[in-house]
């Protein structure tokens, strides 16, 4: 089961791509459509059925070469049965949507066939991450991690007609390559400390490895935390964090499905992936681990203050989702494995129904994407608006506050208000003031720049082209049903799955297949100690549920050290903590209330009042501007340096010069001795003879 | 006595003759024919003398295919004399330099 639905989505991509000239434009998209939801259906039933103990299903030896043996084989645990269905449904319902979406497109030409080569590429994509994510050990993972970075680059140059979107390919390619150059330092750092690859040996040997060095750049430095930066980098290049963002903005280029499948299921995934997967040497790297947390947040708040001033539609959704991952890092960086996963979960849902939805606003725009053009489009496309909405709710993270009710123990509300709020709570928990306080603002300002985003788009006047409202139209059924689905999922995944991901340790545990253990039993000072101290802050309600993660790294899919209590500290949080992201949420949303549908004319006000923050904003903060002073235009003066002088100077100049100089003096030396007389000749011949008996005769032939 | 090395001492004129005819000759093309055959004959005392020397038959066995084969060369050499007159008018070696680089 597990190889039919790793395969199914390369088997229709290579038949959509290559076979479809024998079977037709449309046989073929629904050859690669089939495959995929083959695959996620096949996905669900793994993931439902799953019983947390982790299963490899081998498929072949892969590299043999002294002590470095690599199998490609799947492993199967919580995680990966996590990313599975996230990827493949959301992919599924990508290849859907395309059908409608991509049905005519001005990029290509009359009777141009471009749609069998969009869905094998979207195939493939997803071939690709599912490599990533099945992946037994970290080459076979580098091996679909660099296929995404492929696929990305076809897909986001998939109008090569134009040249920004080549630009945005390449850039995206150069950019997730600084980034696989770190992962791939972290994979020989890995190879050069633990003896292998392959995660189970690597997991297991951990303890042991607590007190390796390795010599890193100028100084030894403890390994783990070396290993822990290094695949961090990587991370940060797929999954768009600060100062390896900047593709991801661009990436916009792509068609609206491809923005929905690299931000909500394959791609800037990886990156939280790669760091949830690696836990149990992150667990054993604090120093790593305050440096993504770090990162995390201030890309959450980075990305949340570009996202406030954006008004391609797209580009808003994209600073969302890189201020999103954000909140996963910091997440994982505090700790909090689960709760990353759990925002990654419900993120995809959420993220790709807001991108669909924009596509078929876009679509029913007629590739119109300045928010400034739109307006009042309510009423014209009914059922894209309150699946935006819904959307929109559930990315602010709109719920009841605990205090208030809650369903059992599982609050109520959209998808993303259990998995921010668990985000914010651990971060508060861990008592990583930086990052709560840097999440809570980036909540106020994802409410702000979302309902901006609504207002803008399906409120007010119309404005910009008369004619383009005017034939505004609802986009077809197979565009509707995805961002339907995917409402489902945005308003439920949270609160169906908030026990596994977020309940209570045993549950927890249950989920991952970590084992575990009553804290009282674990007997060790320390452990008591912290729960002590705990129940004295805790409000009781979570008291008949002290258990501690028992498991040995490697046990289950994630590793949470024993003494890292952090899930039962962030459940225990003061209710100002528990109820400030929903404060801000509510902040957000009644500014933009105010500024967009109020006061329509106090933004603009403001961008003149406030020139330079606008300016700094709507700029990225210089981002690019500074990368393309330091690095491209150096690089690029180097360039033209080897081309002109290198290249062009020494290396023609120099063939030139043989070509054109030397060789004919020679030849016209020799030319010379061609008299073109017999009798010249024969002399030469007499006395080559001469010559040649004389030296034999002198030095006695071949004796 | 006549021994060996008069022969060869002979035959090495004669090859030495035939040379020179070839190279210092700047003339006549038949000239070159006729040096052509010294050195033929050079080498063919050579292979009589050292044949009668060492008491071997094949030496003069092989004289014999020398001369049939210089004789065949003569003939040719001087059908190509006759066409080459025919076409330049002339058989001065001078002025046979079409090869010149």
């Amino acid at each position: 089961m597990e190889l039919t639905l790793l395969f199914a989505p390369l088997v229709g991509a290579l038949l959509c791509g290559f076979g479809w000239k024998i079977m037709g434009e449309t046989a073929a998209c629904w050859i690669a459509t089939g495959g995929l939801f083959l695959s996620a259906l096949l996905s669900w039933i793994v993931f439902l059925t799953f019983d947390g103990v982790t299963e490899t299903v081998p498929i072949l030896r892969f590299i043999e070469s002294g002590t470095l043996s690599t199998d490609w084989s799947i492993r199967m645990d919580r995680l990966t049965a996590i990313m599975l269905i996230v990827i493949t449904t959301v992919s599924s319902l990508v290849h859907l949507y395309s059908f409608g979406y991509m049905a005519h497109d001005e990029n290509f030409g009359e009777g141009v066939s471009y749609k069998p080569r969009f869905f094998a590429y979207l195939s493939f994509f997803t071939f690709a991450m599912l490599m990533l994510v099945t992946a037994d050990n970290l080459i076979q993972m580098f091996f679909g991690w660099e296929g995404v970075g492929v696929a990305s680059y076809l897909l986001i140059g998939f109008y090569y007609k134009k040249p920004s979107a080549n630009a945005a390919a390449i850039k995206a390619f150069v950019v997730n390559r600084v980034g696989d150059f770190g992962f791939l330092l972290g994979l020989f750092a890995i190879y050069i400390v633990f003896d292998s690859v392959a995660f189970g040996a690597i997991f297991a040997d951990v303890p042991a490895q607590t007190d390796a060095t390795l010599t890193f750049l100028w100084r030894d430095w403890p390994a783990l935390e070396v290993i822990a930066v290094l695949l961090f980098v990587g991370a940060m290049g797929k999954s768009a964090q600060l100062f390896l963002h900047t593709w991801l903005p661009d990436a916009m280029e792509g068609p609206t499905p491809v923005s929905a499948l690299i931000h909500a299921a394959t791609m800037v995934t990886a990156g939280v992936f790669l760091v949830c997967r690696m836990s149990p040497i992150m667990e054993y790297a604090p120093n790593a681990m305050l440096f993504v947390t770090i990162l995390g947040a201030t890309t959450a708040f980075v990305a949340a203050t570009i996202g406030l001033v954006q008004t391609d539609i797209k580009r808003v959704i994209a600073y969302s989702t890189m201020s999103q991952l954000g909140y996963m890092f910091v997440a994982a960086g505090v700790g909090m494995y689960s709760a990353a996963m759990f925002h990654l979960f419900t993120h995809a849902f959420f993220k790709a129904m807001l991108f669909l939805g924009a596509g078929s606003v876009i679509h029913a725009m007629h590739h119109e994407q300045n928010m400034m053009n739109y307006g009042g489009l309510r009423k014209k496309i009914p059922y894209t608006f309150w699946a935006m909405m819904i959307g929109t709710l559930a990315i602010t993270g709109v719920g009841i506050p605990v205090w208030i009710i809650t369903l059992g123990e599982i609050p109520i509300g959209f998808a993303g208000f259990q998995s921010k709020d668990a985000i914010v709570e651990s971060a508060f928990a861990a008592g990583s003031m930086y990052g709560f306080w840097m999440l809570v603002i980036a909540a106020l300002f994802t409410s702000f720049y979302s309902w901006r985003l609504m207002f803008l788009t399906f409120y007010g006047e119309a404005r910009g082209d008369k004619h383009t409202h005017e034939h505004a139209h609802e986009s077809p059924t197979v565009m509707l049903v995805p961002l339907g689905v995917l409402a489902l999922g945005a308003a439920l995944s949270g609160m169906v799955w908030y026990g596994s991901f977020f309940g209570h340790t045993d549950e927890v545990a249950d989920f991952y297949g970590i084992p575990y253990a009553e804290a009282a039993a674990e007997g060790s000072e320390t452990v008591d100690g912290a729960e002590e101290a705990h129940s004295a802050t805790g409000d009781g309600a979570y008291a008949e549920h002290n258990y501690v993660f028992a498991g040995q790294p490697g046990e289950g899919a994630i590793y949470i050290a024993p003494d890292n209590t952090l899930l039962d500290d962030a459940h225990k949080v003061p209710y100002w903590v528990k109820t400030s992201p929903f404060a801000a949420m509510l902040l957000g949303f009644v500014f933009a209330y105010w500024f967009y549908i109020k006061n329509p004319s106090l933004p603009g006000r403001l961008a003149v009042n406030q020139k330079h923050l606008y300016q700094f904003l709507l700029n990225k903060w210089y981002f690019d501007e500074i990368y393309n002073f330091v690095f491209v235009k150096p690089a690029s003066v180097v360039g033209r340096f080897l081309w002109k002088r290198g290249d062009g100077s020494v290396i023609d100049g120099g063939l030139n010069g043989l070509a054109m100089g030397i060789i004919p003096f020679f030849t016209r030396l020799a030319g010379k001795a061609q008299s073109g007389y017999i009798f010249t000749y024969a002399f030469a011949m007499v006395i080559g003879i001469a010559v040649l008996v004389t030296w034999m005769t002198l030095t006695g032939g071949a004796n | 006595m006549i021994g060996l090395e008069h022969y060869l001492t002979v035959a090495a004129t004669l090859f030495v003759i035939g040379i020179f005819g070839l190279f210092l000759n700047r003339k006549n093309v038949i000239v070159l024919l006729m040096s052509i055959e010294l050195i033929l004959l050079a080498v063919n005392i050579n292979l009589v003398a050292f044949s009668s020397f060492l008491g071997d038959m094949v030496g003069q066995v092989f004289t014999l295919f020398v001369l049939t084969v210089a004789a065949a060369e003569a003939a040719i050499g001087l059908a190509i004399l006759v066409c080459f007159f025919r076409t330049r008018g002339t058989i001065a070696v001078e002025d046979v330099n079409v090869m010149k680089g």
